[in-house]
């Protein structure tokens, strides 16, 4: 009686934790193409790089997060949020200058400058935050 | 600086690359969300500025710019790379515009309404985005740049003119 009790509340909880997860996967979708769509109408091309680290990902997460977690929680993530930022700055200086100087072939040079942006965050994260 | 709307970017997409944005864009967001509820607001918080679409605009970026110079009949794959490379710099100066995004969000969220805050938060990254790319791409600071190169290449070109010729002299 016990067990299928728990089982009710796991099958509960996942459920809400999926439709939660497909809802961040549709707002969040939309709002990183519209930005994206921005920056493929405009030019020159430094201009519209600008919106390759547009807040989309932000708004989304934040717009759900503020209404469920409420505003404090949302505010935490957003402190955080600050360093994820200055590591996004180190990523994309050190992925540019490597194209532009070196040549090197795109996808694998901002596919692996990504280990980059992880090294980055988690030491300032651990640095600072915690 | 001018800034222009080109629809031909449009025209040169197809379905599937919005399709892959979307893709990535989603699942990026449903991660931060996962991270934060197992690890954390603290954790989950950095993720928000996640380069999740660059890699993506980029290849594409350098597919499009590649195949319209093999069109012409040239080579594109070196300036697929340079276009691609002048957006991630300008990823670099929006990556400042969304660190303001983040500390006004950090510090006016818990005060004012989440509506309020968000928008008054993206018109500053727009604006210090902005900013900063207009400061960057300022004739007379890359003209002064330019002339300080200029000028040291020059000084080392003579120096080394001038050491040849001294050691031609010996």
């Amino acid at each position: 009686m016990r067990s299928f009790a728990t089982a009710r509340r796991v099958r509960a909880f996942t459920e809400v934790d999926v439709k939660e997860s497909l809802l961040r996967v549709v707002i969040g979708g939309v709002i990183v193409s519209a930005f994206a769509l921005l920056g493929d109408l405009l030019k020159p091309k430094s201009f519209a790089g600008l919106f390759g680290a547009a807040p989309s990902v932000a708004l989304a997460t934040l717009v759900l997060t503020a209404a469920k977690d409420g505003k404090a929680y949302a505010s935490t993530e957003a402190k955080s949020m600050i360093l994820g930022a200055l590591a996004f700055f180190v990523y994309s200086c050190v992925v540019g200058r490597l194209l532009i100087r070196r040549r090197l072939p795109v996808l694998p040079v901002a596919s692996a400058a990504m280990v980059l942006w992880f090294a980055c965050a988690f030491c300032l994260w651990f640095a600072v935050v915690r | 600086m001018k800034v222009k709307v080109d629809t031909s970017g449009l025209r040169e997409s197809t379905w599937r690359q919005y399709l892959v944005r979307f893709a990535f864009g989603g699942m990026v967001t449903a991660m931060a969300g996962i991270i934060a509820k197992r690890f954390g607001p603290g954790i989950g918080g950095l993720f928000l500025a996640f380069p999740a679409i660059l890699p993506a605009s980029a290849t594409l970026l350098e597919k499009h710019e590649k195949e319209k110079k093999e069109r012409a009949g040239q080579q594109g794959a070196g300036r697929g790379r340079q276009v691609a490379g002048v957006d991630a710099i300008g990823a670099s100066m929006g990556a400042i515009g969304l660190a303001l995004f983040a500390i006004i969000v950090w510090l006016r969220l818990p005060k004012s309404g989440t509506g309020i805050v968000l928008a008054g938060a993206t018109a500053a990254w727009f604006i210090a985005s902005v900013t900063i790319c207009k400061i960057r791409d300022q004739p007379r600071i890359w003209s002064r740049r330019k002339h300080f190169q200029t000028s040291k290449h020059s000084i080392s070109t003579q120096s080394h003119k001038s050491a040849n010729e001294r050691g031609d002299d010996e």
